[in-house]
């Protein structure tokens, strides 16, 4: 199934949690938003949170800015 | 001196600092220690997922700084109100560096969507901090509409020019009901001493202190500034003449 993942197409085995889809990538739950479908995620949501096919999800964190 | 208070938060230095552009997340981090600041903006971009990255956050003791948020580069109240959720998420904290801009090559804010993101982002229960033009009736309006400071800027975004109409942000602080940080143009110390000695509240800038030759001997000589200014904006300056009023004693001249 594909996914697109900020803004690229991204292959998914299967549908899985965002907790899932975020160790997948070796990405820090506690440092980034995520978006699901243009909603965003609360934390307490990721283990919850079915990430399937088509959808879109948005994944972000801070950087330096003024 | 009297702290910064923002929306009951309380600042012991009123130099509000950003994370971007140094030459190293660790010339970053001594700048911060170097300004005394306590509260520095951070911006929401999507992880690069191909690269593996340096955490900006790492580098930011957040147990002595606030992490503020900000939307640089949301064009639409939309796409700001989008962004202000995923950091309110990413930060866990319900405060916002609110921009809106309006024009590329200026940065300058569009005050119509800003004020309609404020709004609606005040609805939504976040501390709205609007980057705006400096103008008196706009800042009056952000106020009204539930923002926790007001942000005119002193000068584009990374220009350096210093403040360019300082009458209006002295104006804005006498009218603003809530905190007004100046943020924006400041290109060297003096900038931000004339910008407190204005009655400004605080100040905000990134770039003269990331871009300057020595980054971290420039953070320490803005804390000076905006100390030197505060202090000399109570003190009370005074009046400008035109003609020379002697220091020293008229009477007792040797020849006299």
């Amino acid at each position: 199934m594909t996914i697109t993942l900020n803004g690229d197409p991204h292959e998914l085995e299967r549908p899985l949690t965002v907790s899932a889809l975020l160790a997948q990538l070796e990405i820090d739950a506690r440092r980034v938003a995520v978006e699901l479908n243009l909603a965003v995620v609360k934390k307490v949501a990721y283990d919850s949170s079915m990430v399937k096919d088509g959808d879109e999800v948005e994944i972000v964190n801070f950087v330096g800015g003024g | 001196m009297s702290d910064l208070v923002i929306a009951g938060r309380t600042l012991r230095s009123r130099l509000i600092v950003g994370t971007g552009k140094y030459p190293s997340h660790a010339i970053m981090k001594a700048c911060h220690e170097a300004s005394g600041t306590e509260m520095v903006t951070v911006a929401v971009r999507r992880v690069d997922i191909s690269r593996k990255t340096e955490s900006l956050l790492d580098y930011i003791d957040t147990s002595a700084i606030f992490l503020l948020p900000n939307t640089a580069a949301c064009y639409t109240a939309a796409d700001a109100i989008r962004t202000a959720h995923l950091g309110r998420e990413a930060g866990m904290s319900n405060w916002v560096k609110l921009e809106v801009i309006g024009d590329e090559q200026t940065l300058y804010p569009d005050n119509e969507g800003l004020l309609e993101a404020t709004r609606v982002l005040v609805k939504d229960g976040f501390v709205v901090l609007p980057y705006t033009s400096d103008d008196p009736v706009m800042c009056r309006k952000l106020a009204d509409a539930g923002a926790a400071a007001v942000m005119p800027l002193g000068a584009p975004i990374g220009s350096g020019l210093g403040i360019q109409n300082p009458n209006n942000i002295r104006i804005i602080r006498e009218q603003a009901t809530v905190p007004v940080i100046v943020d924006a143009g400041v290109g060297t110390a003096s900038d931000a001493a004339i910008a407190m000695e204005l009655g400004a509240d605080g100040v905000l800038m990134n770039t003269a202190i990331a871009g300057a030759t020595d980054p971290v001997a420039m953070a320490r000589a803005m804390k000076l500034a905006v100390e030197a200014g505060r202090l000399a904006y109570l003190a009370g300056r005074i009046p400008r003449k035109s003609y020379a009023t002697a220091s020293s004693p008229l009477q007792g001249i040797v020849g006299s």
